[in-house]
């Protein structure tokens, strides 16, 4: 079998070298998420009307920390970590030195620019939020901050294809195995991805933020931002998918379900996840509304992998129950490991993708986006998906793969620690993203501070649920607090000891992947293709017909 | 590349749904015209007050119950700060920015457009019931943000 290497390996170590790189990248990642909890119990208490804070602190500053500091900081450095680790757990135990040299280079990149974009938001020269738009103005050094940012994940990704090929070369012929074909594809997504903010940053708004050019397209930076923005939310996502693909059947004591589907999906997820920009500018001035549909029915496309996943899941659970002797149609949902962190954290995550799809395509159902557009129940939905289906899985790996790199054990104490701090986190986003989805369908808006809009009677209509988000959001704060105390607790204080590193093995049953799935010229024209199907004309348009430019401003 | 028969059931269910999704989005759209905000005209965002009609932003009578409202968007504020029409009054709004990118939403209606500096945007509405309707600011554009708003008075 292909997959013999994933065979009788669960005692594979990730070795020092490999380990450490991955844990300078999950620690930072933490820190980040440690510092974006804060800002994101002020938000929320300010909105609530619990708190005012005081005259020296913006709230827009804190909003822009938390959604830098959880949306781009905390999620990348993760991945990158997690992934970096998986590629080494399945390749045998080490990283390359091609790897590890690249992987510490855009360690350091993204460091350094995480420190120029928090000393450029926390002086208030940065308020701008994490998208940025123009023509607001933020501190030239945030924009290089960012852009090193990315680049420096680049540097990262450049280093995972460099162990891909590494494996490659020494097994000719072979599959590779699942993780590192999957981290492959995260990577891959994410550098097309990133090629619109990029231009972005580099063309517009670093020279525009210098005063080297005295006006901005502001329509082509919001169609560059939304090219990326959307399949970030797959760079987000697929790490996730990684984990429920090929780490949860081991933990529940199952087989993957199928290995080339799995990788048809993570395909699937590069084709589709970037050509559909529009649909977060379907209220847009200056995009004509047959192009927006053209992207709204590629966005309804992109659902299909979800779909493919969410049947893999149930169908590795329910047979992970019946081998272990469940009866009847739900028996096996008993069997299933309810009282283990690294399942239940993930699982959590799950459920809450749910509603967080179907929030999704609604978002994306051209018209109906004017009844949500920029509301509160925007945020509502992201917390549903990122904050709680992507951020729980995280946790859940965090439990083993924290102790797994430092080589000490999960107790049995912090896993039951591990369970309260879910279910916390887990009541916390059902009561905050809640409300917000009310809130949302109400009309209140997204990304404001407290107000009452001058005692208009709507708005304050507005306040017994807000102050439910408040109650959440304190909820959320204490269980980050415990999360992040947890992480440093297994990296350092845990006991010594050896944490496996969960990885599934492939059903007898399964059969054997084609080989197309790993033509990559192939794989990659077919994305470009798309792209430029996509974006071309509009692009060409609003560049030749290019909107008057605007100034900048500061307006904060 | 082998489906499982359940697999192949769900997925033909979920894409058969999707399909439909797309098909009723695209009728509403295009045969019977519920499209999102998408006007193209352009406008030089530093000179808005020079610029006719925003340089008299106002609310025109342009028939029995049809209304022009000229508006801008600007930090914090929108001007005029309030309209008055009749009850079943269809009003067309057109809405710019004089500086950075806003919002445009009139709470309980479906009248929701970014505002984009260097571009007018569109979107028409018929008030069929009396209220004080909130024309709030729903995208992020400074310290005020959050006291940016007008309103609609249909009497």
């Amino acid at each position: 079998m292909a997959q013999a290497q994933m065979a009788d390996v669960q005692d594979v170590r990730v070795d020092r070298p490999a380990a450490r790189l991955s844990l300078a990248h999950v620690l930072v990642a933490f820190l980040a998420f440690g510092i974006a909890a804060i800002a994101g119990l002020l938000q929320g208490l300010v909105r609530g009307g619990v708190i005012t804070l005081p005259k020296w602190l913006n709230y827009y500053e804190v909003l822009t920390a938390h959604g830098v500091y959880m949306g781009l900081v905390f999620t990348t450095f993760f991945i990158i970590g997690f992934l970096f680790s998986g590629v080494a757990r399945t390749t045998g135990g080490s990283l390359p030195p091609a790897g590890l040299r690249l992987g510490w280079t855009g360690w350091w990149m993204m460091v350094v620019g995480l420190v120029m974009a928090t000393v450029t938001v926390l002086t208030n020269n940065a308020s701008v939020l994490y998208t940025f738009y123009a023509p607001m103005k933020a501190s030239p050094y945030f924009y290089i901050g960012t852009g090193l940012l990315v680049v420096g994940s680049w540097v990262g990704g450049f280093g995972i294809f460099a162990s891909y090929r590494a494996w490659k070369r020494k097994n000719p012929g072979k599959l590779s195995p699942l993780f590192t074909f999957m981290a492959v594809c995260t990577m891959v997504l994410w550098q097309i991805a990133t090629i619109g903010v990029a231009l972005e940053v580099v063309l517009q708004l670093i020279p525009w933020s210098f005063g080297w050019v005295p006006t901005i397209n502001v329509l082509l930076s919001r169609m560059l931002l939304w090219y990326f923005g959307h399949p970030l939310v797959y760079f987000w996502l697929l790490p996730v998918y990684a984990m429920w693909y090929v780490n949860i059947p081991r933990i529940i004591g199952g087989k993957i379900f199928s290995d080339s589907l799995a990788r048809l999906s993570f395909l699937l997820f590069i084709f589709l996840s970037t050509p559909v920009g529009f649909h977060h500018q379907l209220m847009d001035p200056g995009i004509s509304p047959e192009w927006k549909f053209f992207h709204v029915l590629l966005t309804m496309a992109v659902v299909v992998p979800s779909l493919m996943t969410a049947f893999s899941m149930f169908a590795v659970f329910e047979s992970a129950g019946r081998a272990k002797g469940a009866t009847g149609l739900f028996g096996w949902f008993k069997k299933l490991p309810w009282n283990d962190v690294r399942f239940f954290a993930p699982v959590a995550g799950m459920i809450a993708f749910i509603p967080g799809g179907t929030g999704g395509i609604i978002n994306a159902s051209y018209q109906m986006n004017e009844v949500v557009h920029n509301t509160i129940w925007v945020t509502g939905h992201f917390h549903l998906t990122v904050g709680t289906a992507v951020a729980m899985t995280f946790f859940g790996i965090a439990y083993w793969l924290v102790p797994h790199l430092t080589g000490r054990q999960l107790t049995p104490a912090v896993n039951r620690l591990g369970l309260v701090q879910a279910v916390i986190w887990a009541t916390g986003m059902l009561l905050m993203s809640g409300s917000m989805h009310i809130l949302g369908l109400l009309g209140s808006p997204r990304r404001t501070a407290y107000t009452t809009y001058m005692n208009d009677p709507t708005a304050l209509s507005w306040m017994p649920l807000q102050g439910v988000m408040a109650l959440g959001g304190s909820l959320l704060f204490i269980s980050a607090m415990l999360m992040v105390g947890i992480v440093l607790y297994l990296a350092f204080f845990a006991p010594k000891g050896f944490e496996e590193y969960p990885i599934g093995e492939l059903d007898d049953t399964a059969e054997t992947t084609p080989r197309f799935m790993e033509r990559w010229s192939v794989i990659l024209s077919l994305a470009v293709f798309l792209i430029v199907i996509a974006y071309a004309y509009p692009v060409i348009d609003v560049i030749q017909n290019a909107p008057p430019g605007s100034p900048p401003l500061r307006t904060w | 590349m082998h489906l499982h028969r359940y697999e192949k059931i769900w997925l033909t269910v979920g894409i058969l749904t999707l399909a439909a999704f797309v098909i009723v989005a695209g009728i509403n759209a295009f045969a019977m015209g519920a499209m999102p905000p998408s006007d193209r005209q352009m406008i030089d965002p530093t000179k808005v007050d020079q610029t006719p009609p925003f340089n008299q932003p106002g609310l025109k009578k342009i028939g029995p119950n049809e209304y022009d409202a000229t508006m801008t968007a600007f930090v914090f504020g929108f001007a005029p700060a309030t309209i008055e029409v009749p009850v079943g009054s269809t009003v067309h709004f057109r809405v710019t920015s004089k500086d950075v990118v806003h919002g445009f939403q009139i709470v309980g209606t479906n009248v929701n457009m970014m505002v984009v500096p260097g571009l007018v945007n569109t979107a028409s509405h018929t008030f069929t019931k009396p209220g004080n309707y909130l024309i709030l600011c729903n995208e992020y554009c400074g310290a005020g943000h959050q006291l940016m708003a007008a309103h609609v008075v249909v009497k």
